[in-house]
């Protein structure tokens, strides 16, 4: 194999970091505020009154704003997969390339067809048509959701696929298990459904400053009782999809789930920790925190869907625990060492012509070759994701969701009985709502995507091993045109913003 | 029933899959001849508007259809994907960039409060239709001159040029395919322009864009000879039974007599992008677009055709590099069972071209007029 050179890894990382969390700055509000849009429309075209038109109008023209700026992010992270992280993308790309393109086919031709007539349509095709189409960009938008989340949720969980020795990569051979895996159900529910509460919270935070400066107050009010309702079902979901993950985590990502909870130590009827500061540095002893307030017996549950079930620590993960029979990142090195020698002397074998010790090298092979990816690390320790990164961001976005959900039925219940504006403290905290959202939902992301370090692949392809055979240096001049060029074009998609929501409704 | 074609055929079908997205991006390509035309045809405010907003209405077509090609060649071509990706770096990254800019400037251009001004966005309009089309066939190039890669036996590449894919814009035969697209879509903006405008009041402006057609045809006709007597000329990357590459004199030469079919495809292509220009650029139909744009799907079609089929290493690696690296579509393609996926998938190409074809008929039913584009509501 080629010399790996770490310092590229850490550009080409830093470089999805930075474009993926660009992107999702926009996602979200796309998926959330179409659907708000298409309620809105749908309230005009049922009651015929022009008010809702108004309203109507107004959310699409910010929605605009935001979807050029997401569509603008989204093309490079299509070809970055090829750019940057290329021996990823042949050793996998039978796979995960599918998904991808049937984003292209089914998802985002219906975006793109119908945008332009939400846009420019409203004189030029009927009340339905226009409508229908509106509709078709919310749903386009998720379908395209659902499939760059299976492609993703496969990387968390990789099922329906074999690896070939002959052509050293990994094979698909069941799409349907690819689609339907349960991360792949978790993570499409979760993530568009938070990203309904980040739409939701857009409104509400454009809305409470209409409010807290008297201006278009009915149009604002009118707006707010539509997203909050949106918004306090899209938390209940969220909450009931996010339970369902970790629930899901325990069995497929077990290492992840320890260190978002920050369970060093495996437990049965272990406690949930609703609020903890952890130590800094490694832990010695087998108390990580320095101060945590917990629920007993409640990770056990959530995990296992019982409150004396056993959930694993890091420690057990890495060291392994032969009491409740679970192998450690150790242990699995050494097979995944002996599968990666078995590789090499089968493809010997296969090249000398040698088919009794290429039959061997196989068989020994095949027994091992589901800890593969181990045998590419280096020490057990390095099987741990940075631990703090996963715990805080974890416990930011569960206390976010926790709070929206309680913020959506007082502004649900405050606005049905029209005091909205004598509570002024609560729309300053419906003024920057919207930016509590985005932090949730970036933390999610963090959660999923730091969590699951080292592996690329899970269990398969280590992060170091999945990166182009070019210089740093590329990486790094890339890593900064992108920082620049993205930060100025969001900052041109701020000012706009700004400029129509001070413009507001009435003119627009 | 698909999965029991056998595993070339479903490599043939994915090369022609792949070359029918291509080709459809190429004519779609007209949004990006309009950008470029802007400040040409374009006087007065209200004649840039109405550019604009009838572009506007588009340019996410041709973006979503360059999307979908890199999706279908990553899905059904990973090595391609791969190869060409991580080691012609340069030439991929900036073609990009020009997306990227070009995502945003339509929505901001004319917006109060856009932090750069109308005039960068239109810049920027320019840049992506001038250096990301000459880049985009400066690439296809590459399909015929070859790069300078050696794939490894884990299949890893190693890109040997130190300008890392920018070399391609390098050769005068690349260069030509190039600047060849780069006039052709500017041939194939000026029709759509004089298909969807209506030129009431503004006369003078109909006359431009129509005499701008027939220049532009003109400006390209150069490049075209040159690309088109190399490829009869020039010696290209076969394989034989083995899958061992070689050199083979006037190679695409011989799959054009081998293949008349695609022979004819190149011909009516040529034929009809000329009628396009005729019946724009010396008549006063508003069809040419029809011509031209289909024109060029056929051109486009020939031109892919060439480059893989007939035992043709559709990626070459040069001599100078390493020609067994090269890439056919039999050793670059997916697995069987990815490709029969996907053609399952590829049942609903025919549905999206059809409420495409049906969205766009709605939407350009009327045509734009200076009334629509003096209201708020347009870029
Ligand atoms: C959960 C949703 C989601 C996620 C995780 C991603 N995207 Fe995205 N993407 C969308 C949801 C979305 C969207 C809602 O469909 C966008 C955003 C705004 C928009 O206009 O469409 C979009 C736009 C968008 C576009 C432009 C589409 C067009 O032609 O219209 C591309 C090429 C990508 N994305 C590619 C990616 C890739 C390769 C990702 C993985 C790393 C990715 N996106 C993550
Ligand atoms: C848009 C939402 C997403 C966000 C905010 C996000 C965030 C991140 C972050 C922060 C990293 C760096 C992790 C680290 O290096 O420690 C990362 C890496 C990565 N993510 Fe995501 N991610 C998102 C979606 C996706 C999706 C949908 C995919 C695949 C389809 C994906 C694939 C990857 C890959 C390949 C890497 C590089 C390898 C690595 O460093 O782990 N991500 N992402
Ligand atoms: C209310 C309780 C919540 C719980 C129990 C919860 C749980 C989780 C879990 C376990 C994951 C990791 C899934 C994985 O890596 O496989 C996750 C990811 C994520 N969360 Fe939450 N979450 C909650 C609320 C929220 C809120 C309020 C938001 C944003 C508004 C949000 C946004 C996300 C996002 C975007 C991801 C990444 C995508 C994914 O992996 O599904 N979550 N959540």
């Amino acid at each position: 194999m080629n010399q790996i050179d770490l310092n590229m890894v850490d550009w080409a990382r830093a470089q999805f970091a930075l474009t993926a969390m660009y992107h999702w700055i926009f996602v979200p509000l796309t998926l959330g505020l179409s659907f708000l849009c298409a309620f809105y429309e749908s309230l005009y075209v049922r009651t015929g009154k022009e008010e809702w038109k108004k309203i109507a109008k107004f959310w699409m023209t910010l929605f605009g704003i935001n979807f050029a700026i997401g569509i603008a992010t989204g093309i490079i992270l299509e070809f970055e997969f090829g750019t940057n992280w290329s021996n990823y993308s042949w050793m996998v790309g039978d796979i995960f390339g599918a998904p991808l393109a049937v984003e292209g086919i089914v998802a985002f031709f219906i975006e793109a067809t119908f945008f332009a007539v939400m846009f420019f349509g409203w004189n030029r095709v009927s009340k339905g048509f226009h409508l229908f189409s509106t509709w078709m960009v919310a749903i386009g938008s998720n379908l395209s959701a659902l499939w760059i989340l299976v492609a993703n949720s496969w990387m968390q969980y990789p099922v329906g696929m074999t690896f070939n020795p002959d052509t050293a990569r990994f094979e698909m051979h069941n799409f349907w298990d690819v689609l339907f895996s349960p991360v792949a159900i978790s993570k499409f529910t979760h993530t568009t459904s938070s990203s309904f509460i980040v739409g939701s919270l857009f409104v509400i935070t454009i809305s409470s400053w209409y409010l807290l400066k008297g201006r278009h107050t009915a149009m604002a009010k009118k707006s707010i009782l539509v997203a909050a309702v949106f918004g306090l079902l899209s938390c209940l979901y969220a909450g009931m999809t996010g339970d369902e993950s970790a629930y899901v985590n325990a069995s497929t990502q077990p290492m992840k789930l320890a260190a978002y909870e920050g369970l060093y130590t495996g437990r049965t009827h272990a406690d949930l920790v609703a609020i903890g500061v952890l130590k800094p540095g490694p832990v010695a002893d087998d108390d990580p925190f320095i101060f945590s307030v917990k629920i007993p017996g409640l990770l056990s549950l959530l995990a296992n869907r019982d409150s004396n079930g056993f959930v694993p620590g890091i420690k057990d993960l890495v060291y392994g625990n032969t009491g409740q029979n679970i192998m450690g990142v150790n242990a699995k090195m050494e097979l995944g060492r002996m599968a990666i020698a078995d590789l090499a002397s089968y493809k010997n074998a296969k090249k000398a012509g040698d088919e009794s010790q290429q039959a061997v090298s196989l068989k020994k092979f095949n027994a091992n070759k589901d800890y593969l990816g181990y045998g590419y690390l280096a020490k057990a320790e390095d099987g741990i994701p940075p631990v703090q990164t996963t715990f805080y961001a974890f416990h930011i976005m569960v206390a976010l969701g926790c709070l929206f959900t309680f913020f959506f039925l007082v502004f649900l219940f405050l606005g049905f009985k029209n005091s909205l504006e004598r509570n002024r403290w609560l729309l300053k905290l419906g003024v920057i709502s919207f930016f509590l959202g985005l932090l949730a939902s970036q933390a999610g992301w963090i959660v999923a995507e730091v969590g699951r370090q080292p592996w690329v692949i899970q269990n398969f392809l280590p992060t170091h091993v999945g990166t182009s055979n070019i210089s740093a240096g590329n990486v790094q001049a890339t890593f900064f045109m992108f920082l620049v060029l993205f930060t100025l074009l969001l900052l041109a998609e701020v000012k706009i913003m700004l400029k129509q929501i001070k413009i507001g409704p009435e003119e627009v | 029933m698909i999965g029991n074609l056998d595993y070339a055929t479903l490599q043939q079908i994915w090369w022609i899959l792949a070359s029918v997205v291509g080709s459809l991006f190429l004519f779609l390509t007209f949004v990006q001849g309009g950008q470029t035309l802007l400040w040409q045809i374009g006087r007065t405010e209200q004649e840039k508007s109405l550019v604009i907003n009838s572009l506007g209405t588009k340019w996410e077509l041709t973006f979503t259809t360059l999307v979908l090609f890199g999706g279908a060649l990553f899905a059904a071509f990973p090595k391609f994907y791969a190869v060409s990706f991580g080691g012609a770096y340069w030439v991929w990254i900036l073609i990009l960039f020009t997306f990227i800019v070009q995502a945003v400037s339509y929505e901001y251009r004319k917006k109060p409060d856009n932090l750069l001004g109308s005039t960068v966005y239109e810049l920027f309009l320019f840049i992506n239709g001038s250096v990301g089309i000459l880049l985009i066939g400066a690439a296809v190039g590459t399909f015929f001159t070859g790069s300078n890669f050696v794939v490894n036996e884990y299949n890893q590449v190693r890109w040997t040029h130190p300008l890392m894919g920018l070399e391609a814009a390098f050769s005068l035969f690349n260069l030509s395919l190039g600047l060849f697209l780069v006039f052709n879509a500017r041939v194939l903006g000026a029709m759509y322009l004089v298909n969807n405008i209506d030129f009431k009041g503004v006369a003078d402006f109909e006359a431009r864009i129509r005499r701008s057609c027939l220049m532009n045809l003109l400006y390209a006709l150069p490049f075209l000879l040159y690309v088109l007597v190399s490829l009869l000329v020039m010696d290209g990357f076969g394989f034989d039974s083995n899958g061992v590459v070689s050199m083979v004199p006037h190679k695409y030469l011989a799959n054009l007599l081998a293949m008349p079919q695609v022979l004819g495809l190149l011909l009516a292509g040529l034929v009809l992008v000329i009628w396009g220009v005729v019946l724009t650029g010396l008549k006063s139909s508003d069809k040419g677009i029809w011509f031209g744009g289909l024109g060029t799907v056929l051109v486009g079609l020939a031109v892919f055709f060439l480059a893989g089929f007939n035992n043709t290493a559709f990626y070459p690696s040069k001599a100078t590099a390493d020609l067994q690296s090269s890439l056919t579509i039999y050793n670059a393609s997916s697995t069987h069972y990815t490709l029969t996926v996907m053609t399952y998938v590829a049942l609903v190409i025919p549905v999206v071209l059809a409420y495409v074809a049906w969205v766009w008929r709605q939407m350009n039913a009327k045509k734009l007029t200076t009334d629509d584009v003096t209201g708020n509501k347009a870029y």
